[in-house]
């Protein structure tokens, strides 16, 4: 939400404290039963995650216990053995950094052009980046797979199983969002800057890096959140694009399922450890990603 | 520097600016502005300016072509091949098979054509119920949270965790509540309800189905919620306000105002949930491993499956196309009967 919409709305509720405008009894307890019971649907695995990754091995292999027999860290130690989860941890931070950087980098220079250039082919160039969208990732996953390994026996150049190959897959694959926020973030960026700068001798590169982006980092910073996100989540093309050295979280943490006996405290103890970097980065930049995302829904 | 601009100044500028105010006035970007005095700077000036866009475009133009253009071409060449396990690291050298293997996919009458339409139809039945359900929680908890009430942010917050979850742990904490014999599922519904007369299979079998849509559902109408939530605050005060003074109560406010000022944010989203539904291959593939279970035999993971158990690629190009095709033409249908094919592009 706005800064500017919260504070006329907080105004607006101080002006009329007990108006006509406050919501009728069935209305408010309406909203309290559903959302309480959405509050429950959405909140139980979240609780079950936490308690079980704080239980020792004989609460998750018994029946479920609500609460905890006793509390311990144990398994957020022992997850660093069970598995190379390190290791995971590390190739999926390579990868979903890298694809989040050259990603992002490209999409300032590609959204810069569509947001403020009509050029031939600006519409041919959106509609089918955008279209890529919705094809499903099983069209690409076989050519891909085909291409790197050939390419592969070609040149010698490893992109099969190489993380180099999944940097190359994801940093393509969350380009066409990251243009489509990014273009309505310039979008909203007044023309007049980038104009004055560029009549102050800048060229349409500096009024771009020195004037259009620093007004946009907010909106930068939020697609840089979403590649990284997409990336770090990706299972289809982890699950053969990977080998045991490259292997990423995503494929790796199922490791723990194969084992003779599920250790399913340390299972939910490596889920939160992966997961709380990424949730805590979406919670506190999710207004910037809601901006974008909607700003080419609504127009 | 600026001596040399200066004497253009005013050209990069006054060129820019009436097109630049005026999107969709001539959206292809052709060249017909009035130009009273042609000059060999001008003319130099138009050209570097013409192609900056270009320059602009062009990273983005070469990975799009490399890793998404270039593998559909590939993918519908391959879906023309007999493609099997001995030529994946020679594939120019297998032999072409014609329709082959589209006939074999769309032949309900052999066991690989059965296959893909069960699994087509199951593939339907998820998307149909998963994208309303989203769409309906979204659209609940994004109108019951328009107002300010003590405790919303934190609940906003909530749910909108599941979303930002990796798929991943989301699904793997699901499918350990989904357990047979330590799970929560049964301990509620069986130990403490009583509701089974035993304890119930959630991972194979016919509920296995129940437990994709909820666990979909479970981590994608958060998104929906954002979405309507994000869209719920362009609606100006003022015609509430209006409303309020007509006499209209709050039930009436949600039905005349809300719900019609959503129909444009609906019609997006509503499309983007039914592709992501549609596609979705890391919810089953995470929750039942590399086999599914019949009954939750998403086309994604079929596609998947019968590529790289028998490692014909050829068959399962095909199929991947057919799927392709079918998403095409409910698309452009969708896009028609909203009639926002023509609005939307005008937008990008």
């Amino acid at each position: 939400m706005s800064e500017a919409v919260r504070t006329r709305r907080a105004a607006a509720a101080k002006r009329r404290p007990k108006s006509p405008t406050a919501p009728p009894t069935s209305f408010v307890w309406t909203r309290r039963v559903l959302l309480t019971l959405l509050t429950l649907f959405t909140a139980t695995p979240l609780y079950v995650m936490l308690s079980s990754s704080l239980k020792p091995l004989q609460d998750v292999t018994g029946a479920f216990r609500w609460i905890p027999s006793t509390l311990t860290v144990r398994p957020y130690i022992d997850i660093w053995h069970t598995v190379p989860l390190g290791r995971y941890f590390l190739n999926s931070l390579i990868v979903a950094s890298s694809a989040t950087g050259c990603s992002v980098a490209v999409a300032v220079f590609a959204a810069y052009a569509v947001s403020r250039y009509r050029f031939r082919g600006r519409r041919a160039f959106t509609v089918t980046v955008l279209s890529t969208q919705m094809f499903p990732g099983i069209l690409f996953l076989l050519p891909l797979f085909l291409i790197f390994v050939n390419l592969g026996n070609l040149t010698g150049l490893a992109l099969y199983g190489s993380r180099g190959g999944l940097i190359l897959t994801y940093m393509t694959f969350t380009l066409p969002l990251s243009v489509w926020m990014l273009a309505g973030y310039f979008d909203s960026v007044p023309r007049d800057l980038d104009e004055a700068a560029q009549m102050d001798g800048c060229g349409p590169l500096g009024a771009l890096l020195r004037v259009v982006v620093p007004a946009a980092l907010p909106g930068i910073v939020a697609v840089a959140v979403y590649s990284f996100m997409t990336a770090w989540s990706e299972v289809l093309f982890a699950s053969v694009m990977t080998n045991d050295v490259t292997r990423t979280l995503s494929i790796g943490l199922q490791g723990y399922a194969t084992q003779n006996e599920v250790y399913w405290n340390q299972v939910m103890a490596a889920s939160l450890v992966v997961s709380v970097p990424i949730v805590a980065g979406f919670l506190l930049l999710q207004r910037y990603l809601v901006a974008g995302l909607t700003a080419g829904a609504v127009k | 520097m600026s001596a040399t601009t200066g004497t253009h100044r005013p050209c990069p500028y006054g060129r820019s600016a009436p097109d630049a105010r005026a999107p969709g006035a001539d959206p292809g970007g052709g060249g017909e502005r009035p130009q009273p005095v042609r000059t060999r700077p001008r003319f130099a000036e138009r050209l570097r300016r013409g192609g900056v866009p270009y320059l602009l475009l062009f990273p983005a133009l070469v990975l799009e072509l490399l890793i998404h253009i270039a593998p559909m071409v590939i993918g519908v060449v391959m879906s023309f091949k007999q493609l099997v396990q001995q030529y994946i690291r020679d594939w120019g050298a297998a032999p072409w098979s014609g329709l082959d293997n589209f006939r074999v996919a769309v032949d309900f009458d052999a066991p690989v054509g059965q296959a893909l339409l069960r699994s087509f139809g199951i593939t339907c039945a998820f998307t149909v119920l998963a994208v309303a359900l989203n769409w309906l929680l979204g659209v609940t908890a994004a109108i019951l949270m328009q107002d300010r009430f003590r405790g919303r942010g934190v609940l906003r917050a909530l749910f909108l965790t599941p979303y930002a979850l990796p798929v991943y742990t989301a699904v793997i904490t699901w499918s350990f509540m989904l357990q047979h014999d330590n799970g929560l599922v049964n301990h509620v519904l069986h130990d403490q309800l009583g509701l089974t007369g035993s304890r119930s299979f959630w991972l194979v079998g016919g509920n296995s189905f129940v437990s994709l849509v909820v666990v979909s559902v479970w981590r994608t109408w958060p998104f929906a919620f954002l979405m309507l939530t994000a869209a719920l605050q362009n609606i100006p005060q003022d015609v509430y306000e209006a409303a309020q003074v007509d006499g209209a109560g709050v039930w009436g406010r949600i039905r005349h105002i809300t719900l019609p000022a959503l129909r444009p944010v609906n019609q997006v989203l509503v499309l983007v949930l039914f592709l992501w539904t549609f596609n979705d291959f890391n919810v089953p593939y995470v929750l039942f491993g590399k086999s599914a279970p019949e009954a939750a035999d998403l086309i994604s993971i079929h596609i998947y499956q019968s590529s790289f158990v028998t490692w014909n690629f050829g068959s399962g190009s095909a199929m991947s196309v057919l799927l392709l095709l079918f998403l095409l033409v409910v698309t452009a249908g969708y896009l028609l009967v909203t009639g926002r094919g023509g609005r939307r592009e005008a937008d990008v």
